[in-house]
């Protein structure tokens, strides 16, 4: 099969569980108790039946339960993702608002977790055994376990207010009105707690497959071979073990992908980092339905996408692999 | 109403004592400066007209004016009105306006706007002002640009108390009429009276705003800049203070076991002033529908079981005051003469016992405002089992709280609410029969009834002298306190945190809600 039959199958497919998605998002959010009307109005501290009723309405709330779906899967069908009441502002640019700075957090823990997470994989393979492994397996034991709220506190204690090295939260230092260059950098002071943070978890995870894996391959035949033929040894780990040893890295890295939009609710909140995933907690608590809809709609597709593209890298990374669509 | 025909003049010498004692004790204010305040969650929009929730008060209040403000002992004091007359039968309010005032965008604020806003806005959009308008109001009308007269149907005490700037904020007419309101674009860009003007809203991070160059009121305000940073998490906003990154930590921002901790630091400040007007009152709403609930022995005996000194010392570090009944000692016409409750487990035993329990089981609905309502919940579980009341806790998030107290769908409920200044506001809506109704958290969720209450209720609200309601607010005390159609279990304080360097940061009934108008930063 070649790869332009094997994308569009994955394309058709990825559009059919799209629309499963959408349709049982909007069932299941209805199924929550409560709704946005009542949660403005309790919030109010006061309210009367005919201000749940111009609420009601407003939401579209009084509309049929079909018809409400209706609307929604039309607009959908236009890129149209409905239209926040409560914020007075169209869903889209409400995500696009926020899109920046949770790509910016998510992808440089993707980044740093990726890179990391396999060179220190890499290297406790290498020496496994010695005290630098031990030092390596045991640190990503810990990171893997330790609850990410706790990391994020914590962190924030120590780096921040004992040793004041890095700001605690958001995302620019407001009020200082940095430009250019300026801007890039305090923008970078701030992202290094909360990406450090939520990066660790999969850095730990990468070290620890890494490690595993290139173990195991260390051990196959066709790396007994090369050793025998005389090739050196960093060629062996570099060429033979470490390039075999990274498939179960890269379905790894597509499952983290997959979460760089929406994945980052406890770290956006602790960090008061502006992103998608507290657009979406806040819209959770509030039943906010149309933004709630909306992001996760926005970060299914972006899951769609990258578990097509993680299958794209596998004929890349190991051409034996025939994927079937 | 005793201060009836001296209104003006009355007004008139408070303004000035207020101006010879400001001048007597404070340093002359220093202009300039920028405050970072933290608000908690982040509002949902800004134009207070519509939306009347907590964070949104808070930043609007510097944006939005209404006609008076209320000082700390809830006098009415001038705002946007500059003098103010009640007639003779308590039923004419003739308010003067300002002169030279003019909304964000330069129009000037008439008596047109006010007669838009009182009569048209406010009475479709706003549930609180609503039924008094309704009710209360004969007629709103212009008498000339800067003068309005309000003519009321009966005489209403509380009319004087309805004119805070979230239950009446003057709004633009010339922005508003003959639109949609609620889809009105001007709704993103808030257009007020106000010593601030909203200059930018970064969602999810911070609202920016600048000082207002044209305010009316001359010299005034201090402050260059106000940035209200939203910082959802409790413990990064005490380590976002303790790190300088803000100045203020509004009411109920940090967790209540972290205020002694942070009042203590170098250069902190601590108030529990500014929370007059609203008095937050918890308490438990036993459902009289459910069984055994509507009994009053077993109300009773629940109230003696009920440790209420240990929630207050343990559960809110403190903070607060044990209420006696339905008012608040905070407000006017409350009464300590009322049947009082201390913990007694022994005597709770004989009640329950006397009430008829047969040991079913009570669900007591928790309230999802945070930790320290969970624990509080725990420890009256506690309390009632210790007097074998079989409890479970019910947990949900706000959303689902909210729907199952509007639809009756609990034993007993938690909740806070806020006096208004007035009982006939903001007491007699949990208390009367009229206020059984779906569908709201805040109205008569209980389902307590009686044709006696009721009647003194509604004759309170409208006796002409402050004299006649105390009276009659006096007999409801001692009667409620006797029913129990509610445990009262606090009067809540919201304690205000901030750098020593910002001053004059809370001077009324309402505090930081009523802006930063003369606040200055050392």
């Amino acid at each position: 099969m070649n790869l332009a039959q094997f994308l569009a199958g994955r394309l058709v497919k990825g559009i059919i569980v799209l629309f499963a998605i959408a349709v049982l998002n909007f069932l299941l959010i209805r199924a929550a108790p409560g709704d946005p009307a009542q949660v403005l109005a309790g919030e109010a501290g006061a309210a009367d039946a005919q201000l749940l009723e111009q609420l009601r309405a407003r939401f579209g709330l009084d509309q049929p339960f079909l018809t409400q779906l209706w609307i929604y899967l039309k607009g959908y069908l236009t890129f149209d993702l409905g239209f926040s009441y409560r914020q007075q502002q169209p869903v889209l640019s409400l995500i696009m608002e926020r899109l920046p700075a949770t790509l910016l957090l998510t992808g440089a823990a993707f980044i740093v977790s990726l890179v990391v997470g396999t060179a220190m994989g890499a290297l406790a393979a290498r020496r496994a055994g010695k005290w630098s492994d031990s030092l390596i397996t045991t640190l990503a034991l810990a990171f893997y376990a330790t609850p990410l709220f706790w990391i994020a506190l914590m962190s924030q204690i120590v780096f921040a207010l004992k040793l004041g090295l890095v700001p605690n939260v958001g995302y620019e230092t407001i009020g200082a009105n940095y430009t250019g260059l300026a801007r890039a950098l305090d923008i970078a002071h701030h992202l290094i707690l909360p990406s450090l943070t939520l990066g660790l978890f999969f850095t730990a995870l990468y070290a620890r497959m890494m490690r595993a894996s290139m173990l195991e391959v260390a051990g196959a035949d066709f790396v007994k071979t090369a050793r025998a033929k005389g090739v050196s040894q960093a060629r062996v780990w570099r060429r033979h073990v470490a390039r075999n040893a990274i498939l179960p890295v890269v379905t790894l890295a597509g499952l983290q992908a997959g979460q760089l939009v929406g994945g980052a609710v406890l770290t956006e909140t602790v960090f008061a980092w502006p992103g998608i995933g507290r657009l979406m907690f806040d819209a959770l608590v509030q039943r906010d339905y149309s933004v709630l809809l909306g992001v996760f709609f926005v970060s299914s597709a972006m899951v769609v996408c990258f578990n097509i593209a993680t299958d794209l890298v596998y004929r890349i990374v190991d051409p034996r692999i025939e994927a079937h669509a | 109403m005793v201060r009836g025909m001296t209104g003006l003049r009355l007004s008139l010498a408070l303004a000035a004592s207020v101006l010879v004692l400001g001048a007597a004790q404070a340093q002359e204010p220093k202009k300039g400066g920028t405050v970072h305040v933290v608000v908690q969650p982040e509002p949902p929009m800004l134009m207070q007209g519509l939306n009347q929730n907590g964070p949104t008060n808070m930043v609007a209040g510097n944006i939005y004016e209404s006609l008076l403000r209320y000082n700390e002992k809830l006098e009415p004091q001038p705002s946007l009105a500059k003098s103010w007359e009640i007639s003779p039968d308590a039923k004419v309010y003739t308010f003067k306006l300002q002169e030279n005032v003019k909304w964000h965008d330069g129009k000037p604020f008439t008596a047109d706007d006010v007669v838009f806003t009182l009569d048209k806005f406010l009475r479709e959009v706003h549930p609180r002002w609503r039924p008094i308008v309704n009710a209360q109001v004969e007629k709103i009308e212009k008498v000339d640009d800067l003068t309005v007269k309000i003519t009321l149907k009966q005489p209403f005490g509380p009319m004087i108390m309805t004119q805070e700037v979230a239950s009446a904020p003057m709004i633009p007419k010339h922005i508003y009429d003959g639109t949609d309101y609620r889809a009105n674009p001007a709704n993103n860009t808030p257009i007020g009276t106000g010593p601030f003007k909203l200059k930018e809203w970064k969602k999810g991070s911070y609202i920016h705003l600048v000082k207002n160059e044209d305010y009316w009121l001359k010299g005034k305000p201090n402050l260059d800049e106000i940035y209200w940073q939203i910082i959802p998490d409790a413990a990064a906003r005490a380590v976002a203070y303790e790190t300088g990154k803000v100045d203020v930590l509004t009411g109920g921002s940090v967790d209540v076991y972290d205020v002694a901790r942070l009042s203590k630091l170098p250069n902190t400040c601590m108030t529990t002033k500014g929370w007059e007007m609203f008095a937050p009152h918890a308490w438990i709403t036993p459902n009289v529908r459910n069984g055994i609930l509507g009994n009053k022995q077993f109300r009773q005996g629940l109230m003696y079981a009920i440790d209420r000194e240990f929630g207050k010392d343990v559960v809110w570090g403190g903070l607060g005051k044990l209420p006696t009944g339905p008012i608040s000692s905070k407000t006017k016409f409350y009464s300590a003469d009322v049947p009082k409750y201390t913990y007694d487990p022994a005597r709770a035993k004989e009640l329950i016992k006397a009430s008829g329990y047969k040991g079913e089981t009570i669900k007591l609905l928790n309230l999802p405002y945070g930790e320290t309502w969970s624990r509080w919940s725990e420890a009256i579980k506690q309390n009632l089992e210790d007097v074998g009341v079989k409890v479970t806790i019910e947990n949900t998030d706000v959303p689902g709280w909210t729907q199952k107290a509007s639809n009756w769908d609990f034993d007993l409920n938690f909740n806070f609410l806020y006096q208004l200044g007035d009982p006939a506001m903001g007491v007699a809506r949990s208390y009367i029969s009229a206020n059984i109704a779906k569908g709201n958290p805040f109205a008569n969720v209980g389902g307590y009834s009686n044709p006696e209450v009721d009647k003194l209720f509604a004759d309170a609200a409208i006796a002409p002298t402050d004299k006649e309601r105390q009276e009659l607010y006096t007999k409801i005390q001692k009667i409620l306190a006797d029913e129990l159609p509610v445990l009262w279990l606090l009067e809540m304080d919201f304690p205000t945190i901030y750098r020593c360097n910002v001053k004059n940061l809370v001077t009324t009934g309402v505090g930081v809600n009523d802006g930063f108008r003369d606040a200055w930063k050392e």
